[in-house]
């Protein structure tokens, strides 16, 4: 059987005039269903990179990337569109929710994009809002959210149409340990469920909680501890 | 994604920002209420100089000595040798295809007596065939037979504003009317027109036989001519061809007043509704040039509309990037954009056709101008306005389409 995901080789490079930076400079990785991984590395080392290439929001410049079964050198914009809506959840540092739109509206808009009904689209959205705590706050807006609520109300939108991987690039960079610690435990919760993570970040005790720790330099791996 | 998800998307992001939505509608709003103002009223002229013409008898040529009555050309209309009775008499009977003809003479400023009042008035001598070439309908008792033409007897039919004022709105047939001084008996009157566009009251008037008129007011007498006219009426009948009648008519006219080949005419044939319909023209053409300058106040409003496009393009970048990110295909975020651009555009052009209808009908309680609003123009104003909401929300939704995912959510 065949890794969930599988990259080998994998470069990506910027080129910036003249210049061209190696982002990704060969790298070769198998994470597996299931798996709970944190990417470490210091400022620049291609973290973002490779979780954008894994999110198909970008193209790798050369190597192999496979993610559930699909290709993502080759996938045509269509189904770059669906990979995207369907098989993963992103979950950012700064949240990008979109501003006065409701908790609720915001976490239903991956659905706008599946071809969901809106009836069905607000009953999925307020069942995650549910799940995550936050039952009370469905009609508030962004700016009416605490920092770590906006967080899990993004969770709540990568979960909506139950993805297979959750990516998630410093999803606790923006917020204070203690709320990192609640962040923390709703992913430690969902990996249990049965759902792929891989985060990025920059905090050993953040890192602790995955079960495997790969750590970058220079767009390369440089260590992969399980 | 749907079109209704994505109307409703559209709504909500112009909702969120209604202050500068309705700001950048400004300019489609005045667009499109000032083509609906200059459309109305283009369309309310057309339709009185129809009205026009069809008051003064639809297919009606006007035969007149001088070179034309397309005044000052060649001197001024109606000067020169009289047409004549005769030459009535002669186009009837030698010019086929016509259904009648009638002189006419004019008195003016003649003092009309009854009772009391004294009112000055036009005198008009005619033919009895004159009444239904120029269809003016005999309300009340008769016209005059050609008979009581012919032996000049003293016969009036009289107008509606003479009744009114003269006869202080009783009826005025069997009565002893004195006109310029002579006693003429009243035997019927005929049915208001109204005024023309001129301005003048077609109703203040009063109709006497021809010869009468001649005899007794010496109206259009000259030693030379023996039975002058000012005008002969000639009706075209229906279906014939005007052209050619008048052709025959010029032709004959050339004959009965000696006129050497190659020389110009000394009279002129023309159709009146040709007449009338020319002298619009140059209103036509000015309101022409006005559509054009409001076909160019849409033209910035859709301007301002890319604007704003453009600016919420820029400022939505992050949203954008955020959509493609969740699933959205490039075509969803087009049209998105598009559509939020003809939205902005149909909701300004709803309100301009609002103010533009209210503007007609206030402009035509207060002006003098007739105005008509045809119901198509509900259709212009909605088609124009989503015109211009896709000619110039293309640009800015291709743009965002375009963006890239990563740039985009990292944009500040
Ligand atoms: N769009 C781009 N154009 C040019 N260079 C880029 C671009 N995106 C990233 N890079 C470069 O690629 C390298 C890797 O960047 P990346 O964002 O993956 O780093 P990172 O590990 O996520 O860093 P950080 O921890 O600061 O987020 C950096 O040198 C960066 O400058
Ligand atoms: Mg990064």
């Amino acid at each position: 059987m065949t890794a969930l995901i599988e990259c080998r080789n994998l470069v990506k490079t910027y080129s910036m005039g003249d210049m061209t930076i190696r982002a990704l400079d060969g790298v070769s990785l198998a994470i597996e269903a299931g798996e709970y991984v944190a990417i470490m590395g210091s400022s620049g080392s291609g973290k973002s990179t490779l979780m954008n290439l894994l999110g198909a929001l970008d193209r790798p410049t050369s190597g192999l990337l496979r993610v559930a079964g699909e290709d993502l050198g080759t996938l045509g914009p269509e189904a770059v569109a669906r990979f995207r809506n369907r098989t993963i959840g992103f979950v950012f540092q700064q949240f990008n929710l979109l501003p006065r739109t409701s908790a609720a509206e915001n976490v239903a808009l991956p659905l706008v994009y599946g071809g969901v009904a809106h009836a069905e689209r607000r009953e999925r959205a307020l069942a995650r809002l549910e799940q995550l705590g936050l039952g009370e706050r469905t009609d508030h807006h962004p700016s009416q959210l605490s920092g770590g609520q906006q967080q899990r109300v993004a969770i709540a939108r990568a979960l909506v149409n139950d993805p297979q991987i959750l990516l998630a690039d410093e999803p606790t960079g923006a917020l204070d340990s203690k709320t990192s610690e609640d962040i923390m435990a709703i992913f430690d919760q969902l990996n249990r469920e049965g759902i792929t993570i891989i985060l990025v970040t920059h905090e050993q005790e953040v890192a602790d909680h995955a079960r495997r720790q790969i750590v970058f330099r220079d767009g390369r791996v440089l260590e992969d501890r399980t | 994604m749907n079109l209704l998800a994505s109307i409703r998307v559209a709504l909500t992001a112009l909702r969120i920002n209604a202050l500068r939505s309705s700001l950048a509608m400004l300019g489609v709003i005045i667009g499109v209420a000032s083509v609906i103002v200059l459309v109305s009223i283009s369309e309310g002229t057309k339709q009185a100089v129809e009205a026009q013409i069809a008051s003064f008898g639809a297919n009606l040529l006007i035969v007149r000595p001088g070179a034309s009555i397309f005044g000052g050309r060649r001197g001024a209309g109606g000067t020169g040798t009289p047409v004549t009775d005769a030459d009535a008499e002669a186009i009837r009977d030698q010019v086929s295809g016509i259904d009648g003809v009638s002189g006419e003479v004019n008195a003016m400023g003649l003092s009309v007596v009854f009772g009391g009042v004294n009112w000055s008035t036009r005198i008009t001598g005619v033919n009895p065939s004159f009444f239904g070439i120029r269809d003016w309908t005999i309300e009340e008792g008769r016209a005059f037979s050609v008979e009581e033409e012919q032996s000049a007897r003293r016969l009036a039919v009289v107008g509606q504003t003479i009744i009114d004022e003269v006869f202080d709105g009783a009826s005025p047939v069997g009565q002893s009317l004195r006109i310029g001084g002579q006693q003429f008996e009243v035997i019927g009157t005929v049915a208001a027109k109204g005024e023309t566009s001129f301005g003048s009251d077609q109703d203040d008037i009063v109709f006497a036989p021809l010869s009468t008129v001649r005899q007794r007011f010496g109206a259009s007498e000259t030693p030379t001519v023996r039975d002058p006219v000012q005008t002969i009426y000639v009706a075209v009948g229906d279906g014939e061809n005007t052209d050619r009648i008048i052709a025959d008519i010029q032709d004959l006219l050339r004959i009965r007043r000696d006129i050497q080949p190659g020389a110009d005419d000394d009279f002129s044939v023309a159709s009146l509704a040709e007449f009338i319909r020319a002298r619009n023209e140059t209103e036509s053409q000015l309101g022409l040039l006005l559509a054009v300058g409001a076909g160019i106040v849409l033209l910035v409003g859709g301007i301002g509309i890319m604007n704003i496009m453009l600016v919420s393009v820029t400022e939505r970048t992050r949203e954008i990037g955020l959509r493609l990110a969740v699933g959205a295909r490039a075509s969803d975020i087009r049209n998105q954009f598009l559509i939020e651009s003809i939205v902005l555009c149909v909701t300004g052009g709803l309100v301009g056709l609002v103010v533009g209808v209210g503007g007609t009908i206030a402009y035509a309680n207060v002006g003098e101008l007739e105005i008509s609003v045809n119901p198509g123009i509900v259709a212009v104003a909605i088609g124009a306005s989503a015109f211009v909401g896709v000619f110039f929300g293309l640009y800015p939704a291709h743009r965002a389409a375009r963006l890239n995912p990563i740039e985009a959510l990292r944009f500040e």
